[in-house]
C-alpha cells in the first residue's frame, strides 16, 4: 500500500487491474467451475435423481425397471404381499438389517472414539518433529486400500489363520474357534477400517488446544481426571463430533467389510442394497433401500450442522 | 527448566499405551499380510521360508496384466481430468467476489464425499443402464472413467483450495503493479505457486481411483476387471501367497502416493 501510494501511475494501473478483475471475475469464475460442476452434475447428481425416480417404479423380472408408477418398493421394505389373498403382512427382515447396521455403526463409533481420543491427544502433545511422523503413520492406513486391509484381517481370524494356529500351537484350544463370517468379524473389520477416520479429525482439533488452559486448571487445584473431563474434552468437542460423523456414516453404509468378513451370511445395509441389483433383481427395492440409508445419513449430517453452528454462536 | 513441568501437565495416564496399541492394531495385520507374500510354501498360513517367486508369478500372470492395464487407464485418465477440473473450479471459487450460486456449487463439488459409496455405486449403475437402454449409449471403459472422475474431483479440489487460501495476495498485486496483464499474473505468479497443491490433489485423486472397489464392482462390465476386482475374484478361489504379493504391490502404491502428497503438504506448512 505504501509503495503504491508513491506513484500515481501504479495506483491507476492497480486500480484498473482491480476494476477489470471485478468486472470480468463473476462471469469468468463461474465459467472456470463449469467443467467440474458439469461432470458431477451429469454423472453424480443426475444418477441420484434417477434412483429417486426408480424407487417409484415397478421391477422388471430380470433386473431393471418397468415404467409405471408403483409404491411397491417402499411397501416391500416393511411388508410382504401374500401370494394368495393379496394382503400385506408385516415382515421386519429388512428393518432388522437396518437396525443391526445401526448398532454396528454405533459400537464402531464408540470404540473408535475410546481408542482414538487418547491416541490423538498423545500425538498432539508430542514435540513437532515426532508429531509429523505420527500423523504420517495414521494417514497411511487412512488412504490405504480398504479391500486389502480387510483381507489382512481375514487372514488373521480364519480357522487356519494366525490366531487359531497360535492358540492350537500353544495348546490353549484343540479345535479352531470360528471367527470369520460372524458378527464379531464384521465388528472387528469395521473398527480396523475406520479407526484412522476418528484419529485424524480429533488430532487436528486437539493440535489447536491452548495448553495454558490446562495449566490454569491445575493452578486451580483440578485433578488430572478433572482436567481431562472438564477442560480437554469440552474444548475438543468439534473434533469429537467431526470424528464420530466420519466414522458413523461410512460404517453405516459399509459394503466391503461385511462382504468379506460376513461371508454373505451376516448382512449390512450396503450388501442388502447391492443384492437387489445382483441376485435379488429388484432394482426399485434397491433404490428405495438406498434412499432410506441416504435419509439416515442426512439426519446425521443435520445434527452435525446444528451442533457446529450452535458452537460458533456460543463461542 | 520449565519445560519438563509443562510436558508433565500435558500428560494423561495410559494415553501413551493406547496410542501404541492403536498403531500396532493398524499395522500388524497388514505387515503379516506382506510378510506372507514372501512365503515359499504354497499355503497362505504356514510359513516355510523366504522367496520372491510369488511376485514373479504375479508379474507373469496375464490376468494380472490385464487388470493392471485397466486400472492404470482408468485411474490415470480420471486423475488428469479430475485434477484439471478441480484446479479450474478452485481458482473460480476461492478468494473471489461471491458469485450467485457459489455456495450451491461448493455443495455440488463436495457431494461425492457425503453420499455413501454404495449409494453412488447403485445410482451410477442405474444411470448407465438407463442411457444404454434409452439411447444405446455405452462408453465401455469410459463408464468407469466417468464414475471415477466424479468422486476424484472433491479429493483433488481440497488441497488445491487449501493452497489457494494460504497464498499471499500481495504477490499478485505486485505483479499487477509491474504492468502484468491478469493472464500473465496468473500464469507467472499464481500458477507456479499453486503447483504443490495441484500435485498433492492429483496424488490423492490417483489413490482413491486406484483403490476403488465398491463403485467399480457395480459399474464394471465384462472384461473391465481392475486390480481390486481381480483380488476379489481371487479370494473366492483357493488362495496362494500370490494374492499376498499382489495386495502388497497395491499397498506400496498407496503408501508411495500418500507419502508424496503428505510431504508436499508439509513443505507448504513450513
Amino acid at each position: 500500500m505504501t509503495t503504491a501510494a508513491l506513484s500515481p501511475t501504479t495506483i491507476s494501473k492497480a486500480a484498473l487491474f482491480e476494476a477489470q478483475a471485478v468486472k470480468t471475475s463473476a462471469r469468468r469464475n463461474r465459467l472456470l467451475s463449469l467443467p467440474a460442476l458439469t461432470i458431477i452434475g451429469i454423472f453424480g447428481v443426475l444418477p441420484l435423481v434417477i434412483i429417486c425416480v426408480y424407487s417409484f417404479l415397478a421391477a422388471a423380472p430380470y433386473g431393471g425397471v418397468q415404467w409405471h408408477f408403483s409404491t411397491d418398493a417402499y411397501l416391500n421394505f416393511l411388508f410382504q404381499r401374500d401370494i394368495f389373498d393379496d394382503t400385506l403382512q408385516f415382515t421386519p427382515d429388512f428393518l432388522i438389517i437396518y437396525l443391526r447396521s445401526f448398532l454396528f455403526a454405533v459400537v464402531t463409533t464408540v470404540i473408535c472414539l475410546l481408542l482414538g481420543f487418547p491416541t490423538a491427544y498423545f500425538m498432539a502433545t508430542r514435540p513437532p518433529a515426532q508429531r509429523n511422523w505420527w500423523v504420517l503413520l495414521i494417514t497411511i492406513p487412512f488412504w490405504s486400500n480398504l479391500l486389502v486391509r480387510t483381507l489382512a484381517i481375514m487372514f488373521i481370524i480364519r480357522d487356519e489363520g494366525l490366531i487359531n494356529n497360535a492358540l492350537i500351537g500353544l495348546g490353549v484350544i484343540d479345535k479352531p474357534i470360528t471367527m470369520l463370517y460372524t458378527n464379531f468379524a464384521i465388528q472387528l473389520g469395521l473398527l480396523y477400517a475406520f479407526l484412522p477416520f476418528m484419529v485424524l479429525p480429533l488430532y487436528s482439533s486437539l493440535e489447536k488446544l491452548d495448553f495454558r488452559l490446562i495449566e490454569a486448571a491445575y493452578d486451580l487445584y483440578a485433578t488430572r481426571r478433572q482436567v481431562l473431563w472438564r477442560v480437554i474434552i469440552p474444548l475438543s468437542k468439534p473434533g469429537i463430533i467431526a470424528g464420530c460423523l466420519l466414522v458413523f456414516i461410512p460404517a453405516l453404509g459399509a459394503y466391503v467389510t461385511p462382504l468379506i468378513l460376513g461371508g454373505g451370511v451376516h448382512l449390512m445395509i450396503g450388501d442388502l442394497i447391492a443384492q437387489q441389483f445382483g441376485s435379488g433383481r429388484n432394482w426399485p427395492l434397491g433404490c428405495a433401500q438406498a434412499l432410506i440409508l441416504m435419509a439416515a445419513v442426512l439426519v446425521a449430517l443435520f445434527f452435525y450442522v446444528r451442533n457446529t453452528s450452535g458452537k460458533v454462536q456460543h463461542g | 527448566m520449565a519445560e519438563p513441568r509443562i510436558m508433565d501437565i500435558k500428560d494423561q495416564p495410559g494415553f501413551r499405551s493406547i496410542a501404541i496399541i492403536c498403531l500396532l492394531v493398524l499395522y500388524v495385520p497388514v505387515l503379516i499380510l506382506m510378510i506372507f507374500s514372501l512365503n515359499s510354501g504354497s499355503l497362505v498360513t504356514h510359513w516355510e521360508g523366504v522367496t520372491l517367486n510369488w511376485y514373479g508369478s504375479a508379474f507373469l500372470n496375464e490376468e494380472f496384466h490385464a487388470a493392471a492395464k485397466n486400472t492404470l487407464i482408468i485411474s490415470v485418465t480420471a486423475t488428469i481430468v479430475s485434477t484439471i477440473c478441480a484446479t479450474l473450479a478452485a481458482i473460480g471459487m476461492t478468494r473471489v467476489k461471491p458469485w450467485r450460486g457459489l455456495a450451491a456449487a461448493f455443495m455440488v463439488i463436495n457431494l461425492p464425499l457425503m453420499v455413501p459409496e454404495i449409494i453412488t455405486a447403485v445410482a451410477t449403475l442405474s444411470f448407465f443402464a438407463l442411457i444404454a437402454g434409452a439411447f444405446g449409449l455405452n462408453f465401455g471403459i469410459g463408464n468407469l472413467i466417468l464414475a471415477h472422475t466424479v468422486f476424484c474431483i472433491p479429493f483433488a479440489y481440497m488441497p488445491i483450495r487449501a493452497r489457494l487460501e494460504d497464498m499471499d495476495l500481495t504477490l499478485e498485486y505486485a505483479a499487477a503493479d509491474l504492468y502484468a496483464t491478469p493472464w500473465n499474473a496468473f500464469r507467472r505468479i499464481t500458477l507456479p505457486l499453486l503447483v504443490p497443491g495441484i500435485m498433492s490433489g492429483g496424488a490423492l485423486a490417483f489413490i482413491v481411483s486406484f483403490d476403488d472397489f465398491t463403485i467399480t464392482q457395480l459399474v464394471a462390465g465384462p472384461g473391465q476387471t481392475t486390480l481390486p476386482l481381480y483380488i476379489w475374484n481371487q479370494i473366492r478361489r483357493p488362495m496362494t501367497p500370490e494374492i499376498n504379493a499382489i495386495s502388497t504391490i497395491l499397498l506400496m502404491v498407496s503408501i508411495l502416493f500418500v507419502s508424496v502428497s503428505f510431504l508436499i503438504a508439509r513443505r507448504r506448512a513450513k
